[in-house]
């Protein structure tokens, strides 16, 4: 885009103009933020794209075909959402999406269960959804433990352990980190949580697809899903409900007492059939697709590597889902790095994207100091990207790196050896 | 966030971006802000015995509205006398870029960094000759 606006400028403006759409045409935006949300996957679509139409019936409509035609279109999606999990497809309860999902899971299982057992266990490096329900809790009365990580981002088995008493409901750890991608031991978790007779709801909402997941396996009582995270259509998602032994919830959204009871309104059949089908696709497709996402992962990270110093992964390397970079470019604050790459679509940790100055509280709870939570980018690979989109992310990002660190005061100075912690900073 | 045109060509082409050496006595030097906020700016100023800036020069640590706030302000102090670059306001720079509310903390930086690379020029000089020569 930059070259573009340049060529304006020449003094033949016909010819310009033709270099100026023709760049633009090349310039095609390079989408890397697949942790915010996915493209709905084409096939996905085509399954959906009956049930706006001709298969348009309400799924609860009991006495006609168009009723019957769609509740089997649910109940297959059902199935297949279920799957993917290692779930029965009973145990799947359709939402709104993860944020709804979480918020039933906290809330429903507290208020069911609070009387005798008031007390909440989750991770401050969860969703703002999560965290935000958890802090609902507390103002109602119900007390919450909020378990701090380690520097790799992942939660002390022994400190969950010690945090669990005879009042403790429920405990509530993430599969996987939206921020930095780091994987939480969740089969550990699980036998933890059943040895002590808790129960384990983990918001899965970036780890399904991503990793192998099995709620038997994992011990795990209740899951949150979303769909646009895998895939599918934005504004549907699950949470799966544990039957043996049995979980109980209190319904947040009440009226018909659709969904067990625990989750009322009429389902949004195309928006179902179409999680269903995405999810179907993981079934299939998911290990050769994280095989062939982490490849490009390392080889992103290596170029970087090679190509820049005092760059930092945050999160663990190991412990790291497949299409997650988050990287502290140092001495380069991230938001202005994210303008000068404006054809890139990433996220950044810093504050300034937000109102508050904050910097990112997920790599604040790392540990990671201020200034380099300042300068992190989340680059996010997935089911479209190409090693080409990489290598021209790559080189833009190096080279808009390499200008800010031109220009930055911090570079300059740890160039000359200057420590910036030595220095007395004014806070503002 | 949508950024006015002024705004970005300064963070696209900026001005000035360099460093004097801090140690001669004609340079004044401002090293304001924070790193753990995400900002940080260091401007310079150049000054002509006769108390004029003859020059500057500025590096930045910050978003994209910090480094136009201070690209800009190194434009506008050139020619000026100390008195004149040290009475610069941090509202004339939010308007001319057009900040966003929540980038007024940008502008004010850059207000801090001139007055802060003033004083340190008298302090290094003694303020009353600076004074005389106007």
């Amino acid at each position: 885009m930059q070259r573009a606006r340049k060529r304006v400028m020449l003094p033949d403006k016909r010819v310009s103009e033709e270099v100026l759409i023709m760049n633009e045409l090349k310039a095609k935006p390079i989408y890397l933020d697949y942790q915010a949300t996915t493209p709905t996957d084409p096939r996905v679509v085509d399954a959906m794209l009956p049930y706006f139409t001709e298969k348009f019936g309400n799924p609860h409509s009991r006495n006609h075909s168009f009723g019957w035609e769609a509740e089997d279109a649910v109940e297959v999606a059902r199935g297949q959402v279920a799957k993917v999990i290692g779930a029965s497809a009973k145990e799947v309860i359709f939402t709104s999406g993860a944020t709804e999902s979480n918020n039933l899971a906290l809330k429903g299982v507290m208020k069911f269960y609070g009387k005798k057992k008031p007390h909440l266990i989750t991770v401050v490096t969860e969703h703002k959804c999560v965290l935000d329900s958890a802090r609902h809790l507390e103002q109602e009365g119900y007390k919450v433990t909020y378990l701090g990580v380690k520097d790799n981002g992942l939660v002390d088995l022994e400190e969950l352990k010690a945090a669990i008493t005879d009042e403790t409901a429920l405990v509530s750890v993430m599969g996987v980190n939206n921020e930095i991608g780091v994987i939480q031991p969740l089969k550990e978790i699980g036998a933890i949580c059943r040895e002590r007779k808790v129960f384990f709801h983990t918001d899965c909402a970036q780890a399904v697809g991503k990793i192998d997941l099995d709620v038997e396996d994992m011990n795990i009582d209740l899951m949150s899903i979303s769909a646009h995270k895998l895939y599918g259509p934005k504004g549907v998602g699950a949470l799966f409900v544990r039957r043996r032994p049995r979980v109980r919830v209190i319904a947040q959204i009440t009226g018909g007492g659709q969904e067990r009871g625990m989750r009322s309104g009429t389902l949004p059949t195309p928006l179902l059939v179409g999680f269903g089908k995405a999810c179907d696709i993981l079934s299939n497709e998911m290990a050769e697709e994280n095989a062939r996402i982490t490849e490009l992962r390392d080889y992103t990270l290596k170029k970087f590597r090679d190509r820049l110093a005092d760059i930092y992964l945050n999160g663990d390397e190991e412990a790291r889902v497949s299409g997650n970079l988050n990287v502290s470019f140092a001495y380069v604050e991230g938001e202005s790095l994210q303008m000068d790459i404006k054809n890139i679509a990433v996220s950044s940790g810093s504050a300034c994207t937000s109102a508050s100055l904050e910097p990112s509280y997920v790599l604040r709870a790392l540990g990671v100091d201020e200034e380099l939570a300042h300068t992190s980018l989340r680059i996010g690979i997935g089911r479209y990207t190409t090693k080409e989109e990489l290598d021209e992310a790559i080189e833009s990002i190096s080279v808009a790196v390499e200008r800010l660190r031109e220009m930055s005061p911090l570079w300059e100075m740890a160039q000359e050896g200057i420590d910036i912690k030595s220095i007395e900073w004014a806070e503002h | 966030m949508a950024y006015s045109e002024k705004l970005i060509d300064h963070y696209e082409n900026p001005r000035n971006v360099g460093s004097m050496d801090k140690n001669e006595t004609f340079v004044g030097t401002g090293l304001v802000g924070a790193p753990a906020c995400g900002d940080v700016m260091k401007l310079q100023i150049k000054v002509t015995p006769e108390g004029i800036i003859e020059d500057a020069k500025f590096k930045t640590f910050g978003c994209g509205s910090a480094i136009a706030s201070s690209s800009l302000i190194t434009e506008w102090v050139k020619g000026k006398s100390l008195d004149e670059a040290g009475s610069i306001k941090n509202s004339q720079i939010a308007a001319e870029l057009a900040l966003p509310p929540v980038k007024i903390h940008c502008s004010i930086l850059a207000e801090d960094a001139i007055k802060a690379a003033i004083s340190d020029y008298k302090t290094k000089n003694g303020q009353g000759e600076v004074e005389a020569a106007e």
